[in-house]
């Protein structure tokens, strides 16, 4: 872990007594507590997230519309100040780069686009040798952000901050201060629970964490552990599980961030081509009849070993109490009810194709 | 840490523990094994009757996050497998030592106990970690 990084919580997490481990070159908390302890309390109640690794990218000047609008498939053009939107960073080799989420601070003229731990150099990158004209900068250092996420978050929020997170409308971001300390307040979120990401300036981050902890609501701190089981319930992708350089993101489901007829972007024929030409595979989600606990990279085969496809996440779900997975199927296996089997350490298992989200929120 | 662990008990690098009762081996997973799993949820565990092989994998034990296999202690036919555990796994974190034991093994030669370990130098390769 020598050679990781450190977000300016890493004390805080040591402090908790955390179990950290190495991710995306980050020295991150797994767990605290327990993950399923974790997991119900963002469910019933608020949890806090430290995703201070998260990459923080600035788009501004004249070209940021234009350069947003050529790099990234959602249409940046009807995001007015103070609102955001998921998107996604196409390649020209028919994948994607990063899925982002993008925050208009002022039209036209001043947008944040926040992405991946994993992908942020590389993201960064790939702007910087695509880029229309834009003044784009790395801010990933000057931010920590926690995520403040649960049934709660929203009380939390109004009490903690002046600008009422309760008056905002989902997918919004506002500039307020915590303290002294200058913060961006999005209504955005990876669990499916109402809240809000809070990007906070590096040196204030500690102090915003621990006042979130010290509020008699009892607001858990969340590792990796649960963040992940949080978003697999909701059947959120996660690059490099879900998406990927290679995959085409109509196949994984996420056509609604994808606006062709809107505006041209990187790779647009390629990507749409494989939608107009049928999608042969589909993201589904699954449950397992007989037992076994689906796993990333485990695959998909019909009845006779025919292999159809591979789970891109699996866990046993905390919610549920019971198994379930994400996976990529062949169009003719994907609708509802159909019958598939995941090849568990050479076991066919039976499973079946079920609706998503996997808990309904 | 706190792990109890047990000093009759032999131990594997990979955290089973065996307790042998002339040739009759009883095989676990060891407090620290539980403790870095998380809460179980799933076990994997052999038919009785099927032969088994030191160091080689015999069983899977699933928590939230990660698989992780199960290896022999020693080699020999599994007489008895405790399959309240493939309902409710839970015993495996509360009590691994006793009441969350996998399987009782008829073991082939006693000669391979001397490739486990005893308690005070697995408590050592726990502390390295």
């Amino acid at each position: 872990m020598s050679n990781s990084q450190k977000t300016p919580l890493y004390d805080e997490h040591i402090k908790l007594g955390a179990r950290m481990v190495d991710f995306a070159g980050w020295v991150m908390p797994i767990q605290y507590e327990g993950l399923k302890e974790e997991h119900h309390a963002t469910r019933n109640n608020v949890g806090l997230f430290d995703v201070s690794h998260m990459g923080e990218i600035r788009v501004k000047g004249p070209k940021a519309l234009e350069t947003l609008q050529w790099l990234t498939t959602n249409d940046v053009a009807k995001l007015d100040r103070g609102q955001a939107q998921y998107g996604l960073l196409p390649n020209d080799q028919g994948g994607l780069v990063d899925d982002i989420f993008v925050y208009c601070l002022e039209k036209n003229a001043d947008y944040l686009v926040c992405v991946n731990a994993s992908n942020t150099d590389k993201d960064f990158a790939w702007m910087m040798k695509h880029n229309k004209g834009a003044d784009i900068i790395n801010e990933s250092s000057a931010w920590g952000q926690i995520a403040i996420q649960g049934p709660k978050a929203i009380e939390l929020c109004d009490a903690l901050f002046s600008e009422k997170v309760s008056q905002m409308n989902r997918n919004e971001i506002r500039v307020s201060k915590f303290q002294n300390y200058k913060i961006m307040i999005a209504t955005t979120g990876y669990t499916g629970e109402k809240g809000c990401e809070v990007f906070v300036e590096s040196a204030g981050t500690a102090a915003l964490w621990t006042a979130l902890l010290a509020h008699p609501i009892g607001a858990k701190p969340i590792g990796l552990g649960a963040r992940d089981t949080l978003r697999t319930e909701m059947k959120y992708s996660l690059y490099g599980h879900e998406i990927d350089d290679t995959l085409n993101p109509y196949e994984a489901g996420l056509g609604w961030a994808i606006k062709p007829l809107a505006k041209d972007f990187m790779n647009r024929t390629g990507i749409v081509a494989v939608k107009e030409n049928g999608l042969k595979k589909k993201l589904i989600g699954l449950k397992m009849i007989d037992r076994g606990i689906p796993r990333q990279g485990y695959e998909i085969k019909t009845a006779d070993g025919q292999k159809i496809g591979w789970i891109t996440s699996g866990t046993h779900s905390p919610t549920l109490d019971e198994p379930i997975g994400i996976a990529y199927v062949e169009t003719a296996k994907s609708s509802e009810g159909s019958e598939i089997f995941v090849d568990i350490r050479g076991k066919l298992v039976k499973a079946c194709v079920v609706k998503t989200p996997f808990v309904m929120k | 840490m706190g792990f109890h662990i047990p000093e009759d008990f032999y131990y594997t690098k990979d955290h089973e523990w065996a307790q042998v009762d002339e040739n009759i081996v009883t095989v676990g997973i060891t407090e620290f094994a539980q403790d870095q799993l998380g809460e179980v949820v799933y076990v994997d565990l052999p038919e009785e009757g099927q032969k088994i092989t030191q160091n080689q994998t015999f069983g899977v034990v699933e928590s939230v996050k990660a698989v992780s296999d199960l290896f022999a202690p020693v080699s020999g036919t599994v007489i008895e497998v405790n399959s309240a555990l493939i309902d409710d796994p839970s015993s495996l974190n509360d009590d691994p030592n006793n009441e969350g034991w996998l399987v009782r093994i008829e073991m082939d030669s006693e000669k391979e106990l001397a490739n486990l370990m005893r308690s005070p130098e697995y408590k050592k390769l726990i502390a390295e970690k």
